[in-house]
């Protein structure tokens, strides 16, 4: 007990354990110098991590450092940076597991800079809009009376794509990408996977309407199975993965080897919930519905 | 839709290359074990067993498959190396047709070495 007691002290304690260097990518287009980088010394704390790091040099030492975070818990993929040369989550990269006195913290490599640690993803979200990355129903009665229902999709279907839809978005693996690093408009592998993901899911018939924009020379094809970007995925998802099961796709497809998915159907009924007994009722509403 | 297609064709010349590149190491190279088991050439690199090989219709058409995969797929991998340099529409267009004839050049070429070496 009093070992335990100890021990949860000592993780939360504040004292600082050593003192490292931050090396910052410094770049600002308005300033008219070249991208530079700068030191910064920082104190370190048990469970700091690279995030925090970056928050106390913009609190104490520069404020004029510019970069990008948001949830701090490794949900939204706002900061990926380019930390000791490979593509992380700043939020997700603890100081004390890098194991080193000097921190390099550049910004994603394979996109443009806006300014310091700051990515441009324009080009990113646009190569992920051109896959169509959404359900697409060709039932003409839905487009008109869209469903209020919900299809009806069983585990195992839901299993098939489900790795694939937590992606984040976070853009590193395109930044770990070689083929990416050379040629700019290959698709990369989040748009690719997301492809996959929507192709694979029941609730979706635009399989069909995909594989017009993925039979293209920048399409899949252009991947060499690397995996660097399954490497660096923060989330797990394995997008390499999602490439080579699309490229299977496509081309069982072409051979005629391939049937088309069952199609979810829409719920005929709201299916009826009843509260178990014991659980309370939710507490009251604090804004009030029109 | 031509990509799927070029691509497929890629796979499959690569599974032809493994089997018939298997097929010559082995000849070349497991004589001894061959031999002993009825099959095979006794020192496959003396002039007399290639000539035999020459000779021998099977070889001529595994040789010119075995050409026409390997050109295929060597060539395929370098339109993806040189795609890769974010080449523009018309001058992925310049490197297939000059791939393609220099292609169907080496072809013609080494098909014709190896019939001539059947047929003379």
């Amino acid at each position: 007990m009093a070992d335990q007691k100890e021990q949860e002290t000592s993780v939360f304690t504040e004292e600082v354990i050593k003192e490292v260097i931050f090396r910052v990518h410094r770049f600002s287009p308005d300033d008219g110098k070249p991208p530079r980088m700068q030191d910064y010394k920082v104190p370190v704390k048990r469970g700091m991590t690279v995030l925090d790091g970056l928050h106390y040099i913009r609190d104490n030492l520069d404020s004029t450092l510019s970069y990008r975070f948001s949830c701090r818990m490794a949900i939204c993929g706002s900061c990926g940076m380019f930390i000791n040369n490979l593509p992380r989550l700043a939020c997700k990269t603890q100081i004390l597991e890098l194991e080193a006195d000097t921190i390099e913290v550049k910004p994603l490599p394979n996109y443009e800079v806006i300014k310091d640690l700051v990515p441009d993803l324009s080009d990113f979200f646009e190569k992920h809009r051109s896959v169509m990355p959404y359900l697409i129903r060709e039932e003409e009665e839905e487009k008109i009376d869209p469903p209020t229902n919900e299809f009806l999709q069983t585990p195992d279907e839901l299993e098939r794509f489900l790795q694939f839809a937590y992606c984040t978005k976070c853009g590193l693996c395109l930044a770990g990408c070689p083929t990416v690093a050379t040629d700019k408009v290959f698709l990369g592998p989040m748009a690719l996977a997301q492809a996959f993901r929507y192709n694979s899911d029941t609730r979706d018939q635009g399989f069909e309407k995909r594989l017009e924009l993925l039979c293209v020379p920048e399409g899949p094809w252009r991947c060499h199975f690397a995996g660097s970007c399954s490497e660096v995925c923060p989330k797990g998802v394995d997008p390499a993965l999602g490439v080579q099961l699309l490229k299977g796709q496509i081309v069982f497809t072409k051979l005629g080897l391939k049937k088309p998915h069952k199609i979810a159907p829409l719920a005929t009924e709201k299916p009826e919930a009843k509260r178990r007994p014991g659980i309370p009722e939710a507490p009251p509403r604090t804004v009030k519905k029109e | 839709m031509r990509e799927p297609t070029l691509w497929i064709l890629h796979i499959l010349a690569g599974i032809i290359i493994l089997i018939f590149l298997g097929i010559h190491m082995g000849i070349m190279h497991l004589d001894t074990i061959l031999t002993s088991l009825g099959v095979g050439y006794k020192n496959p690199l003396s002039w007399s067993s290639v000539l035999i090989r020459n000779k021998a219709l099977f070889f001529t058409i595994t040789y010119i498959l075995l050409l026409g995969a390997a050109l295929y797929h060597g060539f395929y991998g370098l339109r993806n190396i040189l795609f890769e340099l974010s080449l523009g529409k018309s001058a992925q267009k310049a490197v297939n047709w000059l791939l393609f004839f220099v292609g169907l050049f080496l072809f013609i070429y080494g098909g014709y070495a190896a019939i001539a070496a059947y047929v003379i």
